[in-house]
C-alpha cells in the first residue's frame, strides 16, 4: 500500500481479496500522497439554516473513514457533499473547498456525472432498481460506456457480484427481479452496483441501519475486502461498527466536526469532551 | 386494572354493527340502481340487433331493373330494384290488384328491400334473368309490430286492417323470419330506423379517440415530466400547475367552443370530422393525463432516483430509464380513463358539427362522421318508434366499449403491480 496509486483502476483477483481480509487492521501511512479527498472549511446552508460549520478533514486513500455522531449532526450532509448529491437540493448552498486527488470537485468545469462515477454511493435503505438483478448491476457500466459488448458486460456483472459476495446466492436467477431479494442481499446488490463502475471512493450512508446483525456482519466483512481497492467513507450510528471497520474516525456534533483522528485514538483516548461523552454513552 | 364495562362494550359492538349495516345498505342501493339501469337498457335495446325479414321469390328481370350488359359493378350500382322487390311481394297476394291498395301493401317492405336485391346481385350477377328466394327486410312499423313494440289495436294504431291481414297471412305461411341484423353493427346511419346502423358512429369515435390519444398522450407525458422533474419552482410554474388542475374541471362544451373558434375558423380544418373531434377531445383529456402522470411520477420512490443519480446517471437518464418506466402503469391507467371520458363526451362534438346526419361509414379521420354519444343523442331525438330500441342498443354498444376500456386499465394496473412487487 505504500506505492503511489495511479488513477488507473486495478483489477484484483480473488487471491488478493482474501489476502486483504487477513491483513492486520492498522495502517500506518498518513503521508500526503495517501490523501484521497480533502475538505477545507466546508459550510453548508439549507436556506438560512447552517447545517455544517467549517468542516475540514483529510480522507486517507484505501482506508475506511467512519463518520459518527448523534442524529441530525450533519454527517450525512457532509457525505453527500463529497459526490455533490446536495446539488439536487435547491435550497442547499455550499461554501469552502472539497478536493479529490488535489482537484476541486466544485470547480466550474467539473462534470457531476463523471464525479459520481468516481465517487459511488450506497444508501441507508437498500434501493435496487425495480428491474432484474443483472440489469441493476449492468446499468452503471452501460451509461458510462464501460463495456464494449454483452460478453464484457456480463463479465463486469459477474465480477461485481463476486466482489460483493453475492454471486453464489443469485447466480441461478440473474434475470429475477432484484426486489425479490432479502434486505441484506439487496444492500450487497447495491454495493455490487456501486462498484460495477469502478469508483475510486465509496460513500456509505448508514448501510447497515436497515439490516439485522448477521446481514450487517456480512457487509462489514465486505467492506474489509473492498478497502484494498477503494477508499471508503461510512456514516454510521453504531459506534461498535465504526470501531470494528474503520481506521480513521470523525465525530460530528451539531454541524461541527468536533474531533477527527485514528479510530484507536478516538475510541480509547478522545481529546474533545463531547466525543468522550458520546462514546461513553452519556448522550446520543 | 380496567374491568370490562359490559354496557360500553355492548354499545360499541352495536355501533359497529349499525355502521356495517349502513355500508351494506348503501352498496345495495347503488348496486340495484345500476342493475335496474342496465336491465332497462338491455331489455329495450337487445331487439335492435335483430330484424324481421320476409322471404320472397324475386324475379331478377334485367329490363325491369334497368340493367344492360355488361353487368359491371358500376352498372349494378345504378340499377333500379324497387319494382322487382315490390313485384315479389305483390305476387304473394294475387287478389290485390288495385293500385292504391297495392301502394299500402308496398309499405310493408323497407326501402332496404331494394338494397338487399342490389347487394345480392353485386355478388351473383350471373343470376340475372332467373328467380331467386331472398329475405327482404320489413319496414320499421312491421318490424316493430313483429317485436311487439307497436299495438295492433288502440287509438294511435299505425296499421290498416288490410295491412294487418296481409301480415297475418305472411306469418301463417311462415315467410316472416327474425334474423340477426348485421347492418346495425356495421352500417351507417339512416333515416329509416330498420336500416340505421351504429358502424359509422363507432368508426367516427374510434378515429376521434385515436387522434385524441396520439395528441394527448405524448403531450401529456412531456408536460407532466417537465413540470414534475425539470421545471424551476417559480411563480409562473405554479400558475401553470394551478391552471392545469382548473382545466380538468372546465365544462366540456367550452372546449367545443374553443375548437370551433380555433380549429375550424382559424385553421380552417374540415367540419364534422373525427380529426377535429379528436383534437377537441384531446384538449379535454390532456389535463387528466397530466394529473395522472404527475401523480404517478411523484409516487416513484425517491430511493430509485437517488440510486440512479448516485450511479452517475444524468437527470434526463434518471427520468427516462427509471422514473417514467415505473410511472408508466399509472400514466396508462389515467390515459385510458381520460379516453373513456372522451368517448362519452357529446357537448364538444356538437360544437364542431359532428352532430350532422351522416349515412356513410368514415374511411379516414378526414371524412365527416358521427360519434357514438352524438348518435345516441340524434336517435333519442327521433320520433319514430323504431329508433327507441336503436337508442338503447347504441347505449349498450358505448357501455360495452367503456367497460372494456376500464377493464384494460384494471388489467394494466394489476399486472404491473405484481411485476414490481
Amino acid at each position: 500500500m505504500d506505492t503511489v496509486m495511479t488513477a488507473e483502476r486495478i483489477e484484483v483477483d480473488d487471491a488478493l481479496v482474501s489476502y486483504a481480509a487477513d491483513k492486520s487492521q492498522v495502517q500506518e501511512s498518513t503521508s500526503t500522497s495517501d490523501i484521497k479527498m480533502t475538505a477545507e472549511g466546508v459550510n453548508v446552508y439549507y436556506d438560512e439554516k447552517q447545517a455544517l460549520d467549517d468542516i475540514s478533514i483529510d480522507i486517507h486513500n484505501k482506508q475506511i473513514t467512519a463518520l459518527i455522531g448523534p442524529s441530525g449532526c450533519g454527517k450525512s450532509t457532509f457525505l453527500r457533499c463529497l459526490n455533490r448529491m446536495n446539488d439536487l437540493v435547491d435550497i442547499c448552498r455550499i461554501t469552502g473547498r472539497i478536493t479529490m486527488d488535489g482537484e476541486d470537485i466544485y470547480a466550474p468545469g467539473v462534470d457531476v456525472v463523471t464525479l459520481r462515477g468516481q465517487v459511488g454511493m450506497v444508501f441507508q435503505k437498500p434501493n435496487p432498481f425495480p428491474k432484474s438483478i443483472f440489469e441493476n448491476i449492468a446499468y452503471g457500466p452501460k451509461i458510462h460506456g464501460l463495456a464494449e459488448n454483452n460478453d464484457e458486460l456480463e463479465e463486469i456483472v459477474v465480477k461485481s457480484l463476486n466482489k460483493a459476495g453475492l454471486f453464489d446466492e443469485v447466480k441461478d436467477r440473474l434475470q429475477a427481479p432484484a426486489t425479490g431479494l432479502s434486505g441484506g442481499q439487496q444492500q450487497r446488490l447495491c454495493i455490487a452496483r456501486a462498484i460495477a463502475i469502478n469508483p475510486e471512493v465509496l460513500l456509505m450512508d448508514e448501510p447497515c441501519s436497515a439490516l439485522d446483525p448477521i446481514a450487517s456482519a456480512r457487509i462489514e466483512d465486505l467492506m474489509w475486502e473492498l478497502k484494498e481497492n477503494y477508499t471508503i467513507i461510512i456514516v454510521t450510528h453504531s459506534m461498535q461498527q465504526a470501531s470494528r471497520v474503520s481506521q480513521q474516525t470523525g465525530f460530528f456534533h451539531m454541524g461541527v466536526l468536533a474531533e477527527v483522528g485514528s479510530t484507536e485514538q478516538i475510541f480509547q483516548n478522545p481529546v474533545d469532551t463531547r466525543t468522550r461523552d458520546y462514546i461513553t454513552g452519556r448522550f446520543g | 386494572m380496567i374491568t370490562p364495562n359490559e354496557k360500553l362494550v355492548r354499545k360499541r359492538k352495536r355501533a359497529e354493527m349499525r355502521f356495517r349495516a349502513y355500508g351494506i345498505l348503501s352498496l345495495a342501493a347503488a348496486g340495484s340502481v345500476l342493475l335496474f339501469l342496465i336491465l332497462t337498457i338491455v331489455s329495450s335495446g337487445y331487439t335492435a340487433f335483430f330484424r324481421a325479414t320476409v322471404e320472397l321469390d324475386v324475379q331478377l328481370d334485367a329490363s325491369r331493373m334497368s340493367l344492360a350488359e355488361p353487368y359491371s359493378q358500376d352498372v349494378l350500382m345504378q340499377g333500379r330494384y324497387t319494382s322487382v322487390a315490390r313485384d315479389a311481394l305483390y305476387a304473394q297476394f294475387p287478389d290485390v290488384t288495385d293500385r292504391k291498395i297495392r301502394r299500402s301493401l308496398a309499405k310493408m317492405l323497407s326501402v332496404g328491400g331494394e338494397l338487399a336485391v342490389r347487394d345480392y346481385l353485386l355478388e351473383y350477377a350471373d343470376r340475372i334473368g332467373s328467380t331467386v328466394t331472398l329475405e327482404l327486410p320489413l319496414s320499421s312499423d312491421f318490424d316493430q309490430l313483429y317485436k311487439g313494440h307497436l299495438p295492433r289495436t288502440g287509438e294511435h294504431i299505425r296499421f290498416s286492417k288490410q295491412q294487418l291481414q296481409w301480415y297475418d297471412r305472411l306469418m301463417a305461411k311462415g315467410s316472416i323470419h327474425y334474423r340477426f341484423n348485421s347492418q346495425f353493427l356495421f352500417g351507417g346511419d339512416s333515416r329509416y330506423p330498420e336500416l340505421a346502423g351504429i358502424g359509422g358512429a363507432v368508426a367516427g369515435s374510434f378515429y376521434a379517440l385515436l387522434v385524441c390519444f396520439l395528441l394527448a398522450f405524448p403531450l401529456g407525458i412531456a408536460a407532466a415530466t417537465y413540470l414534475e422533474e425539470f421545471a424551476p419552482d417559480t411563480r409562473l410554474t405554479r400558475v401553470i400547475e394551478a391552471n392545469i388542475n382548473n382545466l380538468a374541471a372546465v365544462p366540456s362544451v367550452i372546449f367545443g367552443l374553443l375548437g370551433l373558434a380555433i380549429f375550424l375558423n382559424v385553421f380552417g380544418l374540415p367540419r364534422s370530422t373525427p380529426l377535429v373531434g379528436g383534437m377537441v377531445l384531446s384538449l379535454m383529456t390532456l389535463p387528466t393525463i397530466i394529473i395522472a402522470t404527475r401523480a404517478s411520477i411523484r409516487s416513484v420512490s425517491p430511493g430509485i432516483r437517488q440510486a440512479a443519480l448516485g450511479m452517475g446517471a444524468s437527470p434526463v437518464q434518471v427520468v427516462f430509464h427509471h422514473v417514467l418506466p415505473v410511472a408508466m402503469p399509472g400514466t396508462l391507467t389515467g390515459t385510458i380513463i381520460g379516453l373513456a371520458q372522451a368517448l362519452g363526451e357529446t357537448a364538444p362534438l356538437l360544437m364542431i358539427g359532428m352532430v350532422a346526419f351522416i349515412a356513410n361509414v368514415p374511411a379516414t379521420p378526414l371524412d365527416a362522421s358521427a360519434a357514438l354519444p352524438v348518435q345516441i343523442f340524434l336517435w333519442a331525438e327521433s320520433a319514430e318508434r323504431g329508433f327507441v330500441e336503436k337508442t338503447s342498443a347504441a347505449i349498450m354498444v358505448i357501455m360495452t366499449f367503456l367497460i372494456l376500456m376500464n377493464l384494460l386499465a384494471v388489467i394494466i394496473r394489476s399486472r404491473t403491480q405484481t411485476r414490481v412487487e
